[in-house]
């Protein structure tokens, strides 16, 4: 008796995850959808407002860096890491090619790389390694919990992942560029998938808001 | 005047081969039955301790062989990565068993895909300056190779190597 009580039970629980895992699924699809119909016509994506929020962080001449400092200012922001081989140097290059592209008008965007490692990237090694690219990117790191927190506030996904021999690592993380406007709000993001001209036209929508 | 004849210059041109530093041809170099081609990586970041390295492999064997490993004086060690895209997040892991290449396949290791991946550098590679280093496959065995140097950033090799 009490087994098939247990069952029962147990069956009740199975279909009321499955019903809820569909609902998730839809709400998913749904926003999916709406951040797409979003993305072509320019205005903030659903959601938006939950990604972003102050932050403080060091900036690489080791003074503190405050996200009031972009009150009023459009900005891309994206993270990485300079123990990265491909895409960090790929899309470092390319903002600084996006900045040289818009010529006077790339005074009015502010373009922020946050580093997901700050054990290795301390301000100093972030300033060697940001000097190949546009003096104008503003290059951030800080203690673990700082990097932990902007990461959270911009569901920025990102973990170590210990090499075989356990003395070294690199990181898998969010690789999407964020364009944030000037109220800082989420309206768009970039690839590095994407053509260079369509990058750069979300850029240059980004400032027309 | 000093003439030389055929066999002379043969023996000389041999001789000089033997004596440059390049371990082999940058485009294209046969081990067993593979054919490694276009090798190429990029000029890093200041400071920067990893780089990437790119190059085709081509299999005209009948049995499936294996890049296990590499090695080359830039790097303290070098392993072979994949890099993948999943919903936005980059995602970076060690190839385990090494990367096969099917009889009659070629394999590409190319920006955002395989690579391989010099760590621990000592140096990163210069614009003009090839780098060297050897691979080695589970039945081919090791050959030399050598990497040319693009640009910082760069999608594609320099110059067409094809």
């Amino acid at each position: 008796m009490a087994n098939t009580r247990q069952g029962a039970l147990r069956s009740v629980r199975l279909v009321a995850w499955a019903a809820i895992a569909v609902l998730v699924l839809a709400a998913g699809m749904h926003l999916l959808g709406e951040a797409q119909k979003a993305q072509q016509s320019g205005r903030a994506l659903p959601g938006a407002a939950t990604i972003g929020g102050p932050f403080e962080l060091t900036r690489t001449d080791g003074t503190r860096f405050s996200s009031s400092a972009l009150a009023g200012k459009p900005y891309a922001i994206f993270f990485g890491f300079t123990h990265c081989p491909d895409i960090c140097p790929t899309t470092l290059l390319e903002m600084s090619n996006h900045l040289k592209e818009l010529g006077d008008r790339a005074d009015k965007l502010r373009v922020l790389f946050v580093s997901v490692d700050p054990e290795r990237d301390t301000p100093e090694h972030l300033k060697r390694y940001l000097s190949a690219f546009d003096d104008r990117i503003i290059g951030l790191t800080g203690t673990t919990q700082e990097v932990a927190a902007i990461g959270k506030s911009y569901r920025v996904f990102f973990e170590k992942v210990p090499s075989k021999d356990g003395q070294d690592y690199t990181m898998n993380h969010t690789a999407s560029v964020y364009l944030m406007d000037k109220a800082g709000s989420l309206v768009s993001t970039l690839s590095f998938q994407e053509p260079d001209e369509q990058r750069q036209k979300k850029i240059e929508n980004l400032l027309d808001r | 005047m000093i003439r030389l004849d055929l066999h002379t210059t043969l023996a000389l041109a041999a001789l000089l081969a033997a004596a440059l530093p390049l371990p082999a041809s940058a485009s294209e170099v046969r081990v067993g039955d593979l054919i490694v081609a276009n090798a190429w990586t990029r000029v890093t970041p200041p400071g920067a301790r990893v780089a990437g390295g790119f190059l085709t492999i081509t299999n005209t064997g009948k049995a499936a062989d294996r890049l296990v490993s590499g090695t080359s004086p830039i790097a303290g060690h070098v392993e072979i990565h994949e890099m993948t895209m999943d919903g936005g997040v980059m995602k970076m892991r060690e190839v385990a068993g090494g990367l096969e290449i099917a009889p009659g396949a070629t394999v590409e290791l190319k920006p955002g895909s395989y690579h391989v991946m010099f760590m621990d550098l000592k140096s990163g590679p210069m614009e003009g300056k090839p780098v060297a280093g050897t691979l080695t496959f589970e039945k081919a065995g090791t050959t030399a190779i050598t990497f040319e140097v693009a640009p910082l950033g760069a999608k594609s090799p320099a110059h067409g190597m094809n």
